[in-house]
C-alpha cells in the first residue's frame, strides 16, 4: 500500500494531450480566461510584494521615501529586541507545534473511539478555534491576573501560590504558548480525526488477528498511516507559530519589557513607531525565515512515501 | 493528505504579502460630503479617551450653538501609537477628516506639517496663543494648531491623608522623597509608598520623563545637545537619574505588590483611597480619578518630581494637544473648520472645555482663567508655573528625538529585569532610529 503525493514526475507526462501537443503544453482555457485573475493577483499580491522589497531598502515616512540601501537590514539585525524576538519566535513555534501534534493526536484517538456524545465532544474541542484570538487573549488576561484572576484563585484554594502568568518575565511566553495550544489544538485534532478515520478498518482487524494489542496497533498502524496528517499539522502550526502575533499582542504586548516579544510584534511596534522602511525590511526577513524553515522541513517530511 | 508542492510556494507568498500589506488602516467611518442647503457639516477626528470625547462633544455643542449653520460630526480613533499610525495613514492617503486632534511637539513634527496641514498664521487669534504652546505646533515659520485643552504636569500625585497622618512634608529632594517612602513603609497598614501600574506601560515612564525639569536645571543645554546627538541619557549623570530612580523604587520594595499587572484605574483608586501614597503620573488623569472617587478632589495633592537640588526643584510641563486642519479640507468646509479653530482658541472655548470636566492644568490661551473649584492637585501646579524658573517643558517638546520603546524599557528597569544604566543605554539606541527617520543632522 502506498500513499502517493500528487507529484507528477514532470509536467509533460501529466496529461496525454500534452504529449500530443508537442512542446507547447495543452491547456483547456484560452489566454483571455486567465487575464482577470492574473490582473487581480498582480494588483493584490505581486505588486505589493515587490513594492515591499523596494520599500525595505528605503527610509519611508509614508509621505516620502529616501533610498538607503541595506541600512534597514543592518539596523534591524542590530535591534536588541531582535535576538530576544528571534529566540522567542522559535521557542514559541516549536513548543506550540509540538504540543499540538501530541495533544491533537491523543485527542483524535479519544474522539474516534466509541464514546458517548462523540459528535458533541468533537465540536467542543473545535470551538476555541472559531473564537477570535483577541477575545481569547483578553479573557485569559483576566483569568491569569496574578492577584484577582480565576486561575490563581483556584490554585490558591488547593494551597499553590500561582505565578504571575503573564507578568513574570520567566513565565510570560510559556503562558501565551499554553493559551495558543488551547486555542489551536482543535484544528490539529480535526486533521488527525480525518487521518485516523481514513485508515481502512481491515488493517486494524488484521492486526488484531495477528495478536496486536491496542498499543501495538496504535504504534504500527495509526501512527505511520497518520504521517500525512502529522506533516500537515506540523507545517500549519509551525507557520502559525512563527507568524503568531494577535494572541501575544492581546495578552502582554510583548511585555513585561521585551520578554515575550516575537518577530511579528517587534515588526508591529516598528510600524507603530512610524519606521515604515525598517519594519518592511523586518517583514522581508520574516518572509525569508519562514520560507527557510518551512521549505526544507516540508521537503524532509514528504521525502519518503509511507510503505506498509 | 500530502502537502502538495505546487501550491506551497504561492501559499507562502500570499500569506507573507498579506502580512506585508496588513498595516494599512482603513477609514474608520465615512463622512458625508456636502451638507446641502445653508448648513455645513464638518467631521472632527479625536482620540477615543473618555475625557477627549467629552470635551469634543461639549466644544462642538457650544460651537454649533454660536454658529447654527455648522454641524460638527465626531469620529474617534485609538490613542497611543496605534492612533499615530491611523493619523499618518489617513493624511498620506488624503483621507483625513476636516479637522483633527493630534499631539504637539515631536509627534506633530512626524506628520510632515508643511506637506499635510493648513497653516493658521493669518488668523486673528494667533497672538492669543501661549508662547510655549505655539512653539510646539510650529514647523518652519508657520503655526498649524490651536490647543485642545490645558497644560499638563508630569509629577507625583500624593495622598494628603497619608501625609497628615504620618506628619510628612512635601519633599523637595529625592533623598527626602525616599525618606518619606521609608516612613510610609515602616508605618505599615498596607499602604504602598509608590504606586506603579505596568499593566498600562505608558504609566511607567514618569520617573524619567517627569524628571526633565531637574535635568534641564543641571544641564541647561541638554535638549539642544540631545537633538544634535551630543548628549545621551546613559552618559549624562543628570539624565540617568530618572532611570536610577525607577530602579531604586523597585530595589527598595516601595512599589505596590501588584505593580506588574495593575492598570491606571487601579493605581488611581489606590491613591484616592489612601492605599498608596505616591503616584508619579500626568495631571491629565486627575479628572478620571475624581469621576470615580469624588473625595480625591480634596485628598490628592501634587508635587514636582524631586531632584538633587531643593532650590532648583520644579515642574515638568506637557503642552496641550493641538487641533489641526489638513490641506485636504477646502471651500466652505475650510471656512467652517477655521471658524471652529477660532472658537477653540477663545475664552469661550476654554469655558466650554471647563464645563466638560476638570481641567488638566492652566489653559494655553490668553484670557482663559481656571475655574475657582479646581481640585487640589491642579491647584498645586499653579505655584510652579507662577515661579520664575519653576517649570520646564518636557523634553519631547524641546527636541524631536523621542524613542518609541521607552515605556517597555522603564517597565524592565522598574521590574528588576534590567539595570538603570543598561536601560538608559538601550533607550539611547532606540532614539537613534527616530532621529534617522526624521533625517536629523548628526545621526
Amino acid at each position: 500500500m502506498t500513499i502517493t503525493s500528487a507529484r507528477p514526475k514532470s509536467r509533460t507526462d501529466s496529461t496525454p494531450a500534452a504529449q500530443a501537443a508537442g512542446k507547447r503544453f495543452y491547456t483547456p482555457y484560452s489566454f483571455w480566461f486567465y487575464l482577470p485573475t492574473a490582473l487581480l493577483y498582480s494588483v493584490l499580491f505581486l505588486i505589493p510584494t515587490f513594492a515591499s522589497f523596494y520599500y525595505s531598502l528605503t527610509r519611508w515616512t509614508l509621505f516620502d521615501s529616501t533610498f538607503i540601501g541595506l541600512d534597514n537590514f543592518v539596523m534591524f539585525f542590530q535591534e536588541p529586541a531582535l535576538v530576544k524576538g528571534f529566540t522567542n519566535t522559535l521557542v514559541f513555534a516549536v513548543v506550540t507545534s509540538g504540543s499540538k501534534v501530541v495533544l491533537g493526536l491523543l485527542l483524535a484517538v479519544l474522539l474516534t473511539s466509541r464514546i458517548i456524545g462523540r459528535g458533541y465532544l468533537r465540536s467542543v474541542v473545535f470551538f476555541p478555534v472559531l473564537v477570535s484570538s483577541i477575545g481569547v487573549g483578553l479573557t485569559f488576561q483576566v483569568l491569569m491576573n496574578p492577584e484577582r484572576g480565576l486561575i490563581n484563585g483556584a490554585l490558591g484554594v488547593i494551597g499553590i501560590d500561582g505565578p504571575g502568568w503573564l507578568t513574570d518575565p520567566s513565565w510570560a511566553l510559556m503562558s501565551i504558548a499554553l493559551i495558543d495550544v488551547w486555542k489551536g489544538v482543535g484544528l490539529a485534532t480535526l486533521i488527525y480525526i480525518a487521518g485516523i478515520v481514513s485508515i481502512p478498518r481491515e488493517y486494524m482487524e488484521a492486526a488484531r488477528v495477528d495478536g496486536a494489542g491496542s498499543w501495538e496497533s496504535f504504534r504500527r498502524i495509526v501512527l505511520p498511516l497518520c504521517k500525512p496528517a502529522t506533516v500537515t499539522v506540523i507545517i500549519l502550526s509551525l507557520i502559525g507559530g512563527l507568524r503568531s502575533f494577535e494572541l501575544i499582542w492581546a495578552t502582554t504586548r510583548g511585555g513585561p519589557g521585551f520578554t515575550s516579544d516575537v518577530i511579528a510584534s517587534v515588526i508591529y511596534k516598528q510600524y507603530q513607531a512610524g519606521f515604515y522602511g525598517l519594519s518592511t525590511a523586518g517583514n522581508v526577513i520574516l518572509f525569508l525565515v519562514v520560507t527557510a524553515i518551512v521549505l526544507p522541513l516540508n521537503w524532509f517530511l514528504n521525502r519518503r512515501e509511507v510503505d506498509l | 493528505m500530502t502537502f502538495r508542492p505546487g501550491t506551497r510556494g504561492p501559499a507562502v507568498l500570499a500569506v507573507c504579502s498579506l502580512a506585508l500589506t496588513a498595516c494599512s488602516a482603513g477609514s474608520l467611518g465615512s463622512s458625508d460630503d456636502s451638507g446641502g442647503g445653508g448648513s455645513i457639516e464638518i467631521t472632527y477626528l479625536i482620540g477615543n479617551q473618555e475625557q477627549d470625547l467629552k470635551e469634543a462633544q461639549q466644544l462642538s455643542k457650544d460651537f454649533t450653538a454660536k454658529n447654527p449653520g455648522i454641524t460638527i460630526n465626531l469620529e474617534t480613533r485609538p490613542s497611543g501609537s496605534e492612533g499615530d499610525n491611523i493619523v499618518k495613514t489617513r493624511l498620506s492617503t488624503g483621507d483625513m477628516t476636516d479637522v483633527f486632534a493630534y499631539n504637539t511637539g515631536s509627534l506633530f513634527q512626524a506628520i510632515a506639517p508643511d506637506k499635510n496641514l493648513t497653516s493658521i498664521n493669518d488668523e486673528p487669534y494667533i497672538g492669543d496663543l501661549d508662547e510655549n504652546f505655539r512653539k510646539t505646533v510650529t514647523s518652519g515659520d508657520k503655526v498649524y494648531g490651536v490647543p485642545s485643552g490645558g497644560f499638563m504636569g508630569g509629577a507625583v500625585l500624593y495622598s494628603i491623608p497619608v501625609y497628615t497622618k504620618l506628619g510628612l512634608q512635601v519633599p523637595k529632594t529625592w533623598a527626602e522623597f525616599i525618606a518619606n517612602n521609608a516612613k510610609i513603609k515602616a508605618a505599615g497598614g498596607g499602604v504602598a509608598p509608590v504606586i506603579q501600574t505596568y499593566g498600562e506601560t505608558w504609566t511607567s515612564q514618569l520617573f524619567v520623563l517627569g524628571d526633565f525639569h531637574n535635568v534641564a536645571a543641571a544641564e541647561p543645554d541638554f535638549a539642544d545637545k540631545y537633538t544634535k546627538n551630543q548628549a545621551k541619557y546613559a552618559s549624562s549623570p543628570a539624565a540617568l537619574k530618572g532611570f536610577e530612580h525607577t530602579q531604586q523604587v523597585h530595589d527598595l520594595g516601595y512599589q505596590n505588590k501588584d505593580f506588574a499587572s495593575a492598570k491606571l484605574p487601579d493605581g488611581l483608586k489606590m491613591l484616592a483611597t489612601g492605599k498608596g501614597a505616591h503616584y508619579p503620573i500626568l495631571s491629565g488623569v486627575v479628572n478620571d480619578m475624581i469621576a470615580t472617587n469624588p473625595n480625591a478632589a480634596k485628598d490628592v495633592g501634587l508635587f514636582a518630581l524631586p531632584g538633587d537640588d531643593a532650590t532648583k526643584n520644579g515642574l515638568t510641563v506637557w503642552t496641550p494637544g493641538g487641533i489641526y486642519i489638513p490641506n485636504t479640507t477646502t471651500g466652505d468646509k475650510l471656512e467652517a473648520a477655521k471658524k471652529f479653530l477660532g472658537f477653540v482658541a477663545s475664552p469661550d472655548g476654554c469655558k466650554s472645555l471647563a464645563s466638560a470636566g476638570v481641567p488638566t492644568g492652566p489653559y494655553a490661551v490668553k484670557g482663559c482663567e481656571l475655574p475657582a473649584d479646581v481640585p487640589q492637585a491642579i491647584k498645586d501646579m499653579q505655584p510652579y508655573l507662577d515661579k520664575e524658573g519653576g517649570s520646564s517643558l518636557a523634553l519631547e517638546f524641546l527636541s524631536p528625538v523621542k524613542g518609541p520603546s521607552l515605556e517597555q524599557i522603564t517597565v524592565e528597569v522598574g521590574s528588576g529585569i534590567r539595570k538603570a544604566k543598561d536601560g538608559a543605554a538601550r533607550y539611547d539606541e532606540d532614539v537613534k532610529k527616530q532621529a534617522q527617520q526624521l533625517g536629523l543632522a548628526g545621526w
